[in-house]
């Protein structure tokens, strides 16, 4: 019996204990006519072995191809003690830290991770995480209508730079409780917020989303755009990928007074690709605003001897607590996740990190300048970027990408998905994994399958 | 000490630093940042050693009984862990064609399939990353079907006051506003007060069952026909799945909508907090509903389903699809079970719960529903022994810890006083449970002897009981050169 280690000895003497015939029984309470007739569409059980064949051969069959696809998933290299201790038992198998005396390990682990996100986005707070970075803008679309004190409204402006599905992700996440977001277009040469652009009297809003890099890889004017909302009253939540932090202005230091709320996707820090998730979402924000923070959040204490110890706090906010007044439902955060990343964080060192910004940005750069001789291929967006850019194709991108795939290659991602003004536009990033032959074959590739 | 403290500038991984010369001169220098940020400077073995170090200060189910009620802290099977690593899965981009994803697919689709059976639902999506989001997506899609039919005044959702904190924190977050159901003497929902509180007002109805108090719902199929009658859903939230599975399908007991935890049920991994999964089911109506993506079978071909295929969606709720490794780590887990693997999983921690109980019972302990059966789980109450000696659940809760076992859930749920949510599961041997009952009956004997040490408790572990008023009062919440 799989996981169980009842002999049957043991059965018979549990069964004595409670006073019961068989097992059946202790289901006697269940009425007759709801019992199920058995499952018909779980196959019989399969031994480690077996199944470790199974999942071998479907692991394999996807293959290892040559990923240059980014568009909020990073492909990085992950130092191999990140996952070896973040898989030990004593992290992998224990819970949400109730009991803080047994889980000072996980708690104060998460205290360095508060540290190191904070410092990350130059903010002053930050949380013990979320899902991930499209429901983490969900949650500070919420955080945000609560926490301005200025405005009463339940608008949020969002540029259509902002990754499509994180704005969809956050409609589905506020609509119900009447907040609206409202788009801002972006420029076409530019691919950006032109400052210039925004309106004058944009009316009552509570706060404006400004990614950076946005989802184009296009860097914004964050000086402009933090100080143009916050003139209007509204508070500015910014977007933003981690390993841009290393090299690009953080959240805290934008515009006069710096950003409110930041949040982003934590995957490019210590989690593989692993088709979209587990990662985890971050979330950092002005002290003043702590109270509004969805999600756990850490402090550090003192035991009965005065002796330094790490505990959940604020937890007046919460759902086990204030049940229907709570912040937000949520319940757990990305526990494992966030262990991979402070190791990944601690490992990798801030040089470290800007090594790998600066070299995935590079290769981006160099992979750009080499497809300049594919003749069907045009850049497009002026303004600088991090790490990743888009491509013009001249013929239909759904063919492209085949061809490519069957050379093993991932060739990005199909802009005109989510924008119909980008038709057979690609969104193209080479992180720090990519070598220069790397490089070469996807331009090889691209010339042979558009020739 | 913290990582930090550890650091020493100048001190840096060599071996994980790119052996490259780069220079950035196409950012401007205005878009740059402007002071770097601080994170640790130490050598990879003071990494290593620091983050072991740390781990060891943990209580685990790898390393101690862990019997969290409502939790399902089972053995969370190494191969799960082993074989969702496996290279091909980890390097496969969320944005991979689905030409490069048949392996990944066909695995979502084949659990899709399962849980549809261990449920009776009609369809599942794998889409929610964690309980509280499939309790979200699920009441979003009870939202979504009244307003499709112009049936939009349902403004009020009902929850039993033994609920889960994140029924009525998800119920708030779709819109309505919360009524709480009372629960009888015998710990089942008050019939009458239902049949009082239903209406047109009624948008639905959000249960546990079996239920938080540790005993199945007896009059589900009742309870059913009265929110059904009044126009309401019925939700299931599947925190306590493990104790029916294979055993009663929430489907046939008139569920429309159900989330799954498969953290617990299906053994992924707890992770200090997480990651979750949240997979939801539904019936037949619900079905144009669903959280996108889904898995489709066409042919021999496996594919995502979308916004074009689900016009309907209540939408997406993560970036790509899901905790996808996770949901990888749940597929394994259920083929190794099969068919008859899964039915155990019920039937034994059903009779590790009912035999601790009994045991517990035996030796003068109070049950907060003696005459009922427990299910995979059950409450004890402290609430005679905190009377007369001082010493209270929490007390009992921090002691047992310094015995090698995790504490239960403590006063949840809210309306039994001083109680304890004790859930073995199915992967504990007998030997463990009785080692919990005699250490129980070893604490109430210190506390009948010396009330004030059980009340200092713990006194082995790492730090002694900590100060959360002093927490959240002098909020500190991350490390700083300057206070220290």
């Amino acid at each position: 019996m799989p996981f169980i280690p009842h002999t049957e000895e043991d059965v018979e003497k549990m069964l004595q204990a409670i006073g019961a015939k068989s097992i059946d029984d202790l289901f006697d309470e269940i009425p007759a006519d709801l019992r199920a007739q058995g499952l018909t569409q779980v196959p019989p059980g399969l031994s480690e072995m077996e199944i470790g064949r199974l999942m071998s051969a479907r692991a394999a069959q996807d293959g290892q191809p040559l990923v240059f696809a980014g568009a909020g998933a990073y492909e990085h290299h992950i130092p191999a003690a990140v996952w070896e201790i973040a898989t030990r038992g004593e992290f992998y198998s224990a819970y949400t830290p109730y009991q803080a005396e047994a889980s000072q390990g996980t708690l104060q682990l998460l205290y360095e991770f508060q540290t190191m996100m904070a410092n990350l986005t130059a903010m002053e707070v930050s949380n013990a995480s979320l899902y991930d970075g499209a429901s983490a803008l969900g949650e500070a679309a919420l955080m945000a209508v609560r926490a301005n004190r200025k405005s009463k409204s339940r608008r949020l402006l969002i540029p259509r730079t902002v990754n499509p599905v994180y704005r969809k992700v956050a409609h589905t996440i506020v609509k119900n409780q009447g907040i609206t977001l409202e788009e801002l277009d972006y420029d076409r040469e530019g691919g950006y917020i032109d400052p210039a652009s925004l309106p004058s009297e944009p009316g009552d809003f509570t706060a404006l989303v400004i990614p950076q890099p946005n989802f184009f890889g296009v860097l914004e004017e964050v000086d402009a755009l933090t100080d143009w909302a916050h003139s209007h009253g509204a508070l500015v939540i910014g977007v933003v990928n981690p390993t841009a932090m290393a090299l690009i202005s953080a959240p805290g230091e934008w515009g006069e007074m710096g950003a409110d709320i930041a949040i982003g996707e934590g995957q490019p820090l210590g989690a593989p690709l692993s088709s979209g998730g587990p990662y985890f979402g971050f979330m950092t924000c002005r002290k003043e605003h702590v109270r509004q923070m969805p999600g756990r959040i850490i402090g550090k204490t003192e035991d009965l001897d005065g002796k330094v110890g790490y505990a959940l706090t604020l937890q007046a906010r919460e759902q086990h607590i204030r049940r229907s007044k709570a912040t937000s439902n949520i319940c757990t955060n990305q526990g494992l996740l966030t262990t991979a990343a402070t190791l990944y964080m601690s490992i990798m060192g801030i040089e470290g990190l800007e090594k790998v910004a600066a070299t995935s940005h590079d290769n981006t750069v160099k992979l750009m300048n080499k497809l300049e001789a594919v003749k069907a291929v045009e850049r497009i967006f002026n303004r600088p970027v991090f790490h990743e850019a888009v491509i013009k194709l001249s013929s239909p991108l759904s063919e492209i990408q085949t061809a490519m795939a069957d050379a093993g290659i991932v060739a990005g991602y199909d802009l005109g998905q989510d924008y119909p003004e980008l038709e057979n536009c690609l969104l193209v990033c080479a992180t720090e994994t990519k070598t220069d032959s790397d490089l070469d074959a996807y331009v090889e590739t691209l010339t042979r399958v558009t020739t | 000490m913290l990582i930090f403290e550890r650091s020493h500038e100048g001190r840096s991984n060599t071996a994980q630093i790119l052996r490259n010369d780069v220079e950035v001169t196409d950012i401007p220098a205005g878009l740059r940042r402007k002071q770097r940020a601080v994170l640790p400077a130490v050598s990879e073995l003071q990494a290593v050693r620091h983050y072991t170090g740390l781990s060891q200060k943990n209580f685990s189910i790898d390393t101690h009984f862990y019997p969290l009620g409502s939790c399902t802290m089972k053995y969370n099977p190494r191969g799960s862990n082993k074989y969702a690593m496996l290279p091909g899965f980890l390097a496969r981009h969320p944005h991979a064609p689905e030409q490069m994803s048949q392996g990944f697919l066909a695995s979502m689709y084949d659990l899709q399939e399962m849980l549809k059976d261990v449920t009776g639902m009609k369809e599942v999506s794998l889409a929610p990353m964690a309980g509280a989001q499939g309790e979200f997506a699920g009441m979003a899609m009870i939202r979504a079907y009244h307003d499709s039919r112009g049936d939009d005044a349902r403004s009020e959702v009902l929850v039993p006051d033994a609920a889960h904190g994140t029924n009525p924190a998800t119920a708030v977050m779709c819109g309505y506003k919360v009524k709480e159901i009372p629960t009888d003497a015998q710990g089942d929902v008050d019939l009458e007060a239902l049949k009082q509180a239903v209406g047109p007002q009624t948008a639905g109805i959000m249960l546990t069952n079996p239920s938080t108090l540790g005993v199945f719902e007896r009059r589900i199929t009742e309870i059913a026909r009265i929110v059904h009658e009044a126009g309401g859903l019925l939700y299931y939230d599947g925190a306590n799945l493990n104790a029916i599975l294979g055993k009663v399908k929430p489907g046939d007991m008139g569920f429309d909508v159900i989330h799954m935890n498969l953290h617990k049920t299906f053994s992924t991994p707890h992770g200090g907090g997480g990651p979750g999964a949240g997979p939801v089911g539904v019936s037949e109506r619900l079905i144009p509903f669903l959280p996108i993506p889904m898995v489709a079978k066409e042919g021999d071909k496996y594919r995502f389903l979308t916004e074009k295929d689900r016009p309907q969606s209540m939408g997406r709720l993560s970036a790509f699809a899901g905790n996808a490794g996770i949901l990888l780590r749940a597929y394994i887990y259920a083929r190794m079970l099969g068919r008859e693997g899964m039915i155990r999983v019920s039937e034994y921690s059903t009779l590790n719960a009912n035999y601790m109980m009994a045991r517990l019972k035996q030796e003068g302990f109070h049950m907060a529903y003696p005459e009922r059966r427990a299910t995979h789980e059950f409450i004890l109450t402290l609430k005679k022994e905190a009377k007369e000696t001082g010493v209270i659940a929490m007390d009992y809760a921090k002691r047992l810890l310094d015995f090698g076992h995790h504490a239960p859930t403590t006063y949840f749920p809210l309306l039994v006083p001083e109680c304890l949510l004790i859930e073995p599961t199915e992967t504990e041997d007998m030997e463990t449970l009785d080692s919990f009952v005699e250490t129980m009956v070893k604490i109430r004997a210190e506390a009948d002897a010396d009330p004030d040490m059980v009340k200092g408790a713990p006194y082995t572990l790492p730090v002694k009981r900590l100060d959360d008023v002093k927490a959240a009062r002098e909020l500190n919440l991350k490390w700083s050169p300057d206070t220290e």
